[in-house]
């Protein structure tokens, strides 16, 4: 008798993975934890955390300044990450990768840098109804302080950017401009336009933008480009001089690595246009009363002792992130979205928030008659971590009419077993909250 | 018709301890929010949301003048978007309510610990159930010094 063939074949052994990351090991309220919060932090598998344990244990010392070997092993340390992530992203050079705190500082540090030498009074600043608030706020800041407007690119009942698309034409090139290369009436640039800042990926609903598009138009404007990365790095190769994006923004904790450390690239011709953002030691060449002169780059937006071992943990993330594979990854999420988008459909009252056509291992929905708050806690009772709320995309919630969603955002160590129980467990709450 | 406060947070006490699992205790929970005084709808206002929960919930309290039944107590009323919250603003109404301001500022909050809602609450929520803790006893405060 020969063997059944299995209707799904496993992309990869999870068992391994799971391994891999001793978290899921804990129970949570007496159940083994079932964590379906990646996109808010992921969690760090055993390399990462032996890593940054390593660099207390055996080479902490500060960077670049120290005669002494514990002070060179550690500068060695970190410039070998800071290659690592070059070579990830496939930036041109060591130097365009800046660590900075995370995505929210490195946006910060775009905006106030990019305020200062580019927006005028009346200037545009273009962004997407789907921004985080920290691809929002920072933006706001820098409007305020040059007299510039914030513009919005709305967002379709699917959840995608509405832009307009000519039919039947390839959407590179050509997005916005017709054949004759008259800009379209409905285009979200207008002459004033000076900087597009856009996600990647939505945090809330998993779509991926067609950032390569919107950049390659952007570009032929003369308008500056900056992508927030935060929840595509994690899921997508990113290639930031294919995509032609002058920064690109991204966490360390969202992609397997230590919190706190976080990544802006810059074109180096841009960083070099750029003025320092924060001042203090390890960003100088020399300094004066009168008068200071800044380091190089990347250390012009460096100041201060880094986050060392942040850095070196986020180094590590990624060989880890490349040695497990990010296509068998991504693969093992797209199965475990697809398979949790059938299932929660049969939910009565279930709608998914954000449909695109395009999307990561992320979904969020909302159940009539339900709060997402209560739908949270009574899943957290049943060992299930989803987050509930507006994500910090209030803007969105807005678009959509809704207070929150419940949102769960899938690893490669999760199951089709762990979200059949998710789906069971909502069944069970929402019959609770029904009653 | 004498019942102390503490009384009543003992009876609430005695409730959960017969319950067994988290089921039974949420659904006590959202039981609970069935018998609240729910807010007239002109007080159902930003003003009375109360800071720091997830989920929104208006409280709001009525000091009854001298010349009225019950002179001098304070009554509360509250409602909340989400069923959870609701029972615990409840729970917190049913201890506190129709009673003087003095009584509501010395009444220890320890029952909370006892009937296991801390520590069954994420720390979202427990901080709104200090919250709105907080809220009733700056009311009570507000209306301590009102003879």
């Amino acid at each position: 008798m020969s063997n059944p063939i299995p209707a799904v074949k496993p992309v990869f052994n999870t068992g391994e993975i799971r391994a891999q990351f001793p978290i899921l090991r804990e129970q949570v309220h007496g159940r083994p934890l079932i964590y379906f919060d990646n996109a808010a932090t992921g969690q760090k598998p055993q390399r990462v955390i032996e890593a940054v344990d390593r660099y207390y244990a055996t080479i902490n010392a500060n960077v670049h300044r120290g005669v002494h070997t514990l002070s060179n092993l550690a500068t060695e340390a970190q410039e070998a990450a800071r290659e690592t992530v070059r070579a990830h992203i496939n930036a041109k050079y060591p130097h365009e990768v800046i660590f900075t705190a995370g995505t929210t500082a490195s946006l910060n540090l775009a905006a106030a840098c990019l305020g200062q030498v580019l927006l005028k009074p009346g200037d545009e600043v273009l962004i997407s109804g789907m921004e985080h608030h920290a691809n929002i706020v920072p933006w706001q800041l820098a409007c305020d302080r040059h007299g510039a407007t914030l513009k919005v690119i709305p967002i379709t009942e699917e959840g995608e950017l509405d832009l307009p698309v000519i039919p039947g034409l390839p959407r590179n090139p050509g997005l916005f401009t017709g054949q004759s290369g008259q800009a379209r009436n409905d285009s979200p640039f207008t002459d004033r336009t000076k900087i597009l800042a856009i996600t990647h990926v939505s945090n809330t609903l998993g779509t991926i933008n067609p950032v390569k598009e919107l950049i390659a138009e952007a570009k032929q404007r003369g308008i500056i480009t900056v992508v927030d990365g935060a929840q595509a790095v994690p899921h997508l190769p990113v290639d930031v001089q294919d995509l032609g994006c002058d920064l690109y923004a991204f966490s360390g904790h969202k992609m397997y690595g230590p919190t706190g450390i976080g990544v802006l690239y810059g074109r180096e011709e841009l960083l070099e246009c750029m003025p320092p953002w924060q001042g203090g030691g390890e960003m100088i060449d020399r300094v004066t009363f009168e008068k200071t002169t800044y380091a190089k780059l990347p250390f012009k937006f460096e100041a201060g002792t880094p986050h060392i071992a942040g850095i070196i943990g986020l180094g590590e993330a990624v060989r880890w992130m490349n040695d497990t594979g990010m296509a068998a990854m991504a693969a093992q999420e797209l199965a475990l979205l697809e398979h949790a988008t059938k299932e929660l459909l049969q939910i009565d009252g279930l709608r998914i928030i954000g449909t695109a056509k395009e999307k990561v291992g992320v979904i969020s929905f909302v159940v009539e008659g339900v709060h997402h708050y209560d739908l949270g806690t009574l899943l957290d009772q049943q060992g299930i971590a989803v987050r509930t709320g507006h994500h910090c995309t209030q803007p969105l919630m807005d678009r959509f009419g809704i207070s929150g969603t419940t949102r769960a955002s899938f690893a490669p160590f999760n199951t089709i077993d762990e979200v059949d129980m998710m789906i069971a467990a909502t069944m069970r709450a929402v019959k609770m909250l029904r009653r | 018709m004498s019942t102390t406060l503490a009384q009543v947070q003992q009876e609430v006490v005695e409730e959960f301890a017969m319950l067994g699992d988290w089921q039974d205790r949420y659904e006590q929970l959202i039981e609970q929010g069935r018998d609240l005084p729910l807010i007239a709808p002109e007080h159902k206002v930003d003003n009375n949301l109360v800071r720091g929960c997830q989920s929104r919930v208006w409280l709001h309290a009525e000091h009854r003048a001298s010349d009225q039944p019950g002179a001098g107590i304070i009554h509360f009323t509250a409602d909340s978007d989400a069923l959870i919250t609701k029972g615990i603003v409840a729970l917190l109404v049913r201890v506190y309510n129709d009673r003087h301001p003095q009584e509501i500022l010395d009444a220890s909050t320890e029952f909370i610990d006892r009937i296991g809602l801390r520590e069954h609450l994420s720390p979202n929520r427990a901080n709104g159930l200090s919250a709105m803790i907080d809220q009733m006893k700056r009311y009570a405060l507000a209306f301590s010094s009102v003879q």
